[in-house]
């Protein structure tokens, strides 16, 4: 019991020293800095294009790398791939497991990830003559939350057992394991230079790996329930999050602390989804409340709405090139905005 | 026995603890003016912030033909 005692003392002065750290570079905040910076523009943003097509609650969704074709997954056991500028579908996806909860495209396009409560990921190849499933990926001891491809080769999950994983797919099996969140792993997003990537969980924080050697860099708390959305900001040196608190926070991994907050009294509505607009100043965050807000990340001030959902926005995102923004909803549809 | 693994498991969470308590820290007020200055060289090539015209808008519902 005594070295029990002793380690527990050691957990809580290592606390406190992380938080004197923390404390001791936090010389101003960004919204003091961001005073001086010209407001954003009122975000007037039409809804061009409604997807139409799923039968059931729409629980993800993924821009190809070629800013024209998305993928979309929902529970009435489908993924479909569409053609975004003309609204056609190009492919169907029928999944063995209705229960997804994320979709993901690969970069070159090839191949495409679902999973959900049957706590696989299952890749399928969509480039032959009618889609393909390349692999089950099996190991996992909860629900597969989230996925991102790296390559045709490489694809990183989140799941509800608390651990993230990197698989290689020419084996199936596990490359490495991501192991230190205390809840479930609800989301992930890549580094833009793909050496790191980052993961938020039900318990309440956001962690940093290193891809390759599996190592936790850096834990940022704050938040005071799940968080359900993450992203990195486009310069690769903070990251945005989403949760079940009703706010978004911004961390800058350089400082290793929370630099911004973006909340509201009248808001009572979790976080559900977040993507940020190609210069990382406009986030957009899905809520319950079936709206879609956008936040100024720098002044921290709402400057926008898109409304149309019937429900939920459950999924959002930005294609590379920023030229629109799409939402995805427990109404089935899909809303292409800009 | 549960004694042990929790043991273990807490000896790994002082690890990583002593791991994060060791890093460089960047103050705020660099690391915020840096975001500051990367949105503000990115923001004119941002295209959900400078508006997309009509005629290179790629979602823009197609205008439909007519024949005369």
């Amino acid at each position: 019991m005594g070295e029990m005692d002793t380690l527990k003392k050691e957990a809580d002065g290592l606390k406190a020293q992380i938080e004197a750290g923390r404390k001791a570079v936090n010389d101003t905040t960004m919204a003091t800095l961001a005073s001086g910076v010209a407001a954003a523009p009122r975000v007037q943003l039409k809804n061009r294009k409604t997807l139409k097509g799923h039968l059931a609650k729409i629980y993800g969704l993924h821009w190809s790398a070629d800013n024209r074709h998305m993928v979309s997954a929902s529970q009435d056991g489908k993924l479909l791939i569409w053609d975004t500028y003309t609204g056609n579908k190009v492919y169907a996806v029928p999944l063995k497991s209705s229960w997804v909860m994320s979709c993901s495209m690969a970069p070159s396009g090839n191949l495409v990830a679902s999973g959900g409560l049957d706590n696989m990921c299952t890749i399928a190849n969509i480039k032959g003559a009618s889609p393909k499933t390349l692999r089950e990926l099996d190991a996992h001891e909860g629900y597969l939350s989230h996925s991102r491809f790296l390559n045709d080769s490489e694809i990183l999950t989140a799941s509800g057992d608390t651990t993230c994983c990197l698989w290689d797919l020419e084996t199936g099996k596990q490359k490495v394991i991501y192991k230190s969140h205390v809840g479930d792993c609800m989301c992930l997003a890549v580094s833009p230079d793909q050496n790191t990537f980052i993961s938020g969980a039900c318990d309440s924080s956001a962690k940093l790996w290193d891809i390759r050697d599996g190592g936790c860099k850096q834990t940022f708390i704050g938040h005071t329930s799940d968080i359900n959305a993450i992203a990195f900001y486009p310069s690769g040196t903070a990251v945005i999050t989403g949760s079940d608190d009703c706010t978004l926070k911004m961390y800058d991994l350089r400082a290793d602390q929370e630099v911004n907050g973006y909340q509201d009294a009248a808001l009572n509505a979790g976080v559900t989804s977040v993507s940020l607009s190609s210069s990382g100043r406009l986030i957009f965050a899905g809520y319950d409340n079936f709206n879609c807000n956008i936040w100024d990340s720098l002044k921290a001030e709402k400057v926008g709405v898109l409304s149309g959902h019937d429900n939920r926005v459950s999924c959002i995102g930005v294609p590379d090139d920023g030229l629109g923004v799409c939402t995805g909803s427990w109404d089935s549809f899909l809303k292409i905005w800009n | 026995m549960s004694g042990s693994s929790n043991l273990v498991a807490m000896k790994k969470i002082v690890q990583q603890l002593r791991f994060e308590a060791s890093i460089n820290r960047v103050k705020v007020s660099q690391a915020a003016a840096d975001l500051q200055q990367f949105c503000m060289q990115n923001a004119l090539q941002d295209p959900l912030l400078t508006g997309v015209s009509s005629s290179t808008n790629p979602f823009r519902p197609q205008k439909v033909c007519s024949f005369l």
